[in-house]
């Protein structure tokens, strides 16, 4: 499966089905993260429940601490 | 003197008039680090009216490699980041009073640095000090520019009371762990990134171009070439206790703050966070192994460096030996545990 994560087109494995196995392909364990789908903003709800799909347009953002 | 600032009246959008407004402008910097040198210098060049500055640590050699201003002198004497800001910026523009305290902020002293404030910019390192400013922001009605950076990866949003959501609202809970600068590390042109952000947003809000507000929330990586912004205006949310219908500012509760006490006799300091926050100590323990030495078993972690020991218990809290003093404590707590 083809996704476009953060303006960079990204190859993986067909067992990432949902917006929830993408965040935790790419920033495991890392709880503070806004995730926009094909343009809308997900609530943390519905990481878990929207399905991704080939050619999906996904940002993704990652809260961090350091400064 | 008159020519001081002719290139930033010349920008049409701030002008004599913006200027003016600038120049009464009350900033307040919360972290005199990377992020807080870098907004500080630039509003000093840029002619702000006052700028507080509070810091609760001292210069060390580590943080020349990106901490501008700052000399081997200061790291030398071990200044307080504070102070050592303060004597740069004052060298750099006396019309500009500068105000400096060395003090770890709490919602208490919080309530009394923000009095007069126009803006508060974020320079910290820790989620525990934004969600108090967060709530601060919300209950005094001043606006605050979030700003964080770890290894190459950074990120910035502008909070405007009553009309963005919050840090809250977009975070939720106060995650504990994650990378810092200590345990990550952290490239200065990142930092520069990021107080870009910040500062030009400062710029539009203390000249009266609030029109011209970004909105969005940024985020870039500068090693991986990623960026994203992205529109987080429907994560506002009404029932959000911090700015909701109803707020009860809870990160200003004395429940929620993290409690610190000095074990007498035993050189010890333990730290319990508010109840919220639960560690993964497995994933903990990997990102300090290349630090020190760490040991684990199933109901603590130890890691060793230098002349402190830290032990990370289940239920969060953290004994921290080798050190009496409760601002070394915290200092080290949240470098190793974020």
């Amino acid at each position: 499966m083809e996704l476009l994560i953060n303006g960079t087109t990204v190859q993986l494995s067909n067992n990432i089905t949902t917006v929830s196995d993408v965040i935790d392909y790419f920033i495991p364990d890392r709880p503070a993260v806004v995730v926009e789908h094909n343009g809308n903003i997900l609530t943390k709800e519905n990481h878990s429940t929207v399905n991704v799909k080939d050619g999906d347009k996904i940002e993704l953002v990652n809260f961090v601490g350091g400064g | 003197m008159e020519q001081r600032y002719s290139r930033q009246t010349l920008f049409s959008p701030i002008g004599t008039d913006g200027q003016r407004k600038l120049q009464h402008a009350h900033i307040l910097i919360i972290g005199a680090g990377a992020l807080g040198t870098s907004t500080a210098e630039m509003f000093t060049r840029a002619g702000a009216g006052k700028i507080t500055i509070a810091d609760r640590d001292y210069v060390e050699w580590s943080n020349l490699q990106r901490q501008q201003l700052y000399t081997e002198e200061d790291a030398q004497n071990r200044l307080p980041k504070a102070i050592a800001l303060k004597e740069k910026l004052e060298a750099i523009n006396q019309d500009v009073r500068i105000k400096a305290h060395v003090t770890d902020v709490t919602p208490w002293n919080l309530e009394e640095l923000i009095g007069g404030v126009d803006l508060m910019l974020d320079a910290t390192d820790n989620f525990e000090i934004r969600m108090i400013m967060n709530d601060i922001s919300q209950k005094h009605n001043i606006p605050w520019i979030y700003g964080a950076v770890v290894g190459s990866y950074g990120i910035s949003y502008t909070i405007i009371p009553g009309e963005t959501p919050c840090l809250h609202c977009m975070m939720e809970q106060v995650p504990l762990g994650g990378l810092t600068c200590d345990t990550a590390g952290i490239i200065s042109p990142i930092v520069q990134l990021v107080t870009a952000h910040q500062g030009a947003e400062a710029l539009k809000i203390l000249t009266g171009n609030r029109d011209a507000l970004r909105e969005n929330l940024v985020s870039f990586d500068l090693w991986s070439n990623q960026h994203s912004s992205i529109d987080v205006q429907m994560l506002k949310n009404d029932n959000c206790s911090s700015c909701g219908a109803s707020p009860s500012y809870p990160f200003l509760d004395y429940q929620n703050q993290t409690r610190t006490a000095v074990l007498c006799g035993r050189d010890t300091v333990q730290i319990r966070p508010s109840s919220t926050r639960k560690p993964d100590l497995k994933r903990t323990a990997e990102d300090l192994s290349p630090l020190g030495e760490v040991e684990q078993n199933p109901f603590l972690l130890s890691f060793s460096t230098g002349a402190n020991r830290l032990v990370l218990f289940q239920d969060g809290r953290v004994l921290v030996h080798g050190t009496s003093d409760i601002a070394e404590a915290r200092s080290l707590y949240h470098r190793y545990f974020g």
